[in-house]
């Protein structure tokens, strides 16, 4: 059995297969209210809420999201609200572990003068409060905490809220990056991906088929993926699935760095463009400094055109941790490059379904990019390589780089960058925390995967950028 | 107009796709046939067991191919087709 992070994931898994397997045995139609009772059986007890009966409406709604959601909601990301437990929200609280001491350090903390005392305890008064949190880092027994949604906390966007108490989470369609941070932070599973798994298998039998070449491109933070198997292994399961072949989008990202370095020493200031949430977050919020995001397509979409301007026949499926990346594919600059996106998650599901057991498979190289390729996988790879290039071609160009590690930082470069405050020329934006290793539909988040990433890069074959993209450019 | 695909997929890439395309380049370059030969870049031709990296002139896929070899292959292969 494949292991996952938490039970959410491992719910959302079993569907995506449930789903999957039904469609490419081509019974969907007929299965499609089976699914619920198969994964919450008759007979069974409730596991996650109140009633069987509430568990298989979420499975429902569960299964009209791996089918692709709600074809009239633009976001790629939707609210379960079935599956929303309307968790509260009352910002500062004090908690029972309030010992009604004698210093009252809350108080003498407190700016706006909040808080008051009744019965030996502390008592905010909600009308005046701002939810500094001044008090809560006062308080010596942490007797003080902010109560707040966790989908609300790991949106640092702020296009997450509640309409009223009592009422489920929202997301604010424009300003949503679509970084997936509150699909993955929810524990009650209630906000999901949208899924592209339908169109990934029409590919495979299309593949199959002879009626196109279906290439597999993969995001380089797979090597910290699939533990129980080696990564030669992982890709003859793609192969065996029904793709013609496996691509690294690290090599995409090799020519990212070759251009994008190129583009840098001519503008003199640029911030990346891999990031497509936070290629979004600058669109949106930032629309001043959009001038200066890099006009060079994304790693995935890079290789994927190199891909089709040499293979007439080609579809391409991009697999990878990223939920943007879905919305990524239908942006203009990208959408005739790239067919379909799949996460993870779903390449365990489709690999499963078939009963594909990826650690008895013999091995299949993957070795096109570089080791400054493959790290863009985690936060800082892509200054690096930036800087590398430069090197490379002999560039004098002095990079001042800052890598932003998640949003709230990306927001705060970006500030400084709005005010003239930064003395940086290149912003390196990743929307998650560590970077793609990060990302929401990773199957796992260890403290090694950027080791692995690491690793993974010094095996390459070629050493430098240049070495790695010589043979494609020169074609070119 | 001859279409030439070199692999560059995985596994003729460490068996040297690079060097191939390099003296392959070279080679039409010499030969003054740029104009007639449409150099593309190939991710995989399905013959990975070979030795050597596979290449395909216009439907035929030639394996084997290593960069000694590469004056042969555009005689035997490419030379006839372009008559040049």
């Amino acid at each position: 059995m494949p292991k996952f992070d938490t039970q959410v994931q491992e719910l959302k898994y079993r569907i995506l297969k449930e789903v999957a397997s039904s469609y490419d045995k081509g019974t969907l139609d007929e299965d499609i209210d089976k699914i619920p009772y198969i994964i919450t059986p008759h007979g069974a007890k409730p596991t996650f809420r109140c009633c069987v009966y509430h568990e298989r409406e979420i499975v429902k709604e569960r299964v009209k999201l791996a089918m692709g959601g709600d074809k009239d909601n633009p976001n790629i990301v939707e609210v379960i609200p079935s599956a929303c437990d309307q968790c509260p929200f009352g910002g500062i609280t004090v908690t029972d572990a309030c010992r009604g001491c004698l210093a009252h350090r809350c108080a003498q903390a407190c700016r706006l003068n909040c808080i008051t005392f009744e019965n030996l305890r502390a008592k905010i008064n909600k009308d005046k409060c701002v939810n500094c949190g001044l008090c809560a880092k006062a308080c010596p027994f942490g007797a003080i905490s902010n109560l707040k949604r966790p989908c609300e906390a790991s949106c640092k966007v702020g296009a997450i809220s509640h309409r009223s108490e009592g009422s489920t989470a929202h997301i604010d369609e424009e300003k949503c990056t679509r970084c997936g941070a509150c699909s993955y932070s929810c524990p009650f599973g209630a906000i999901m991906d949208k899924s592209y798994i339908l169109e990934c298998i029409d590919m495979m039998k299309a593949n199959e088929k002879g009626e196109i070449n279906a290439y597999m491109i993969v995001a380089p933070s797979i090597s910290s993926q699939f533990h129980y198997a080696k990564l030669p292994q992982v890709v003859t399961g793609i192969k065996k699935l029904g793709f013609h072949s496996v691509v690294e989008a690290a090599l995409g990202a090799d020519m990212v760095s070759y251009y994008e370095s190129k583009e840098l020493s001519e503008k003199g200031k640029l911030t990346s463009s891999c990031c497509p949430a936070f290629v979004r977050y600058v669109e949106t919020s930032f629309p001043t400094l959009k001038q200066y995001v890099s006009h060079n397509l994304s790693p995935m979409a890079m290789i994927a055109r190199y891909i089709k301007e040499n293979d007439p026949k080609a579809k391409t499926c991009f697999v990878g941790p990223c939920i943007a990346k879905k919305m990524e594919m239908f942006r203009e600059d990208s959408a005739p490059y790239v067919d379909c996106v799949i996460t993870f998650e779903e390449l365990q599901a489709l690999i499963d379904m078939r009963g594909i057991d990826l650690a008895s498979l013999e091995e299949s190289p993957l070795d096109n990019a570089s080791y400054y390729g493959r790290i863009f996988a985690r936060c800082g790879g892509l200054s690096e390589a930036v800087q590398e290039a430069l090197k490379e071609r002999n560039d004098p160009f002095v990079v001042k780089g800052v890598s932003c590690s998640g949003l709230e930082e990306c927001k705060r470069a970006l500030m400084m960058m709005k005010n003239g405050r930064s003395d940086a020329n290149f912003i390196e934006g990743m929307a998650c925390v560590g970077g793609c290793i990060g990302g929401p539909c990773c199957l796992t988040h260890e403290v090694r995967d950027a080791a692995d990433v690491d690793k993974y890069g010094r095996e390459s074959k070629e050493k430098t950028i240049t070495d790695a993209v010589r043979g494609i450019m020169a074609i070119d | 107009m001859v279409t030439l695909s070199i692999c560059v997929g995985s596994s003729c890439h460490l068996k040297g796709s690079y060097d191939v395309i390099e003296a392959m380049r070279k080679l039409i370059k010499e030969k003054g046939t740029v104009d007639d030969i449409d150099l593309k870049a190939a991710f995989c031709l399905g013959k990975c067991a070979f030795d050597g990296v596979s290449i395909k002139v216009n439907d035929k896929i030639i394996t084997g191919v290593t960069p000694d070899k590469v004056k042969d292959v555009y005689e035997a292969e490419i030379a006839p087709l372009i008559g040049k």
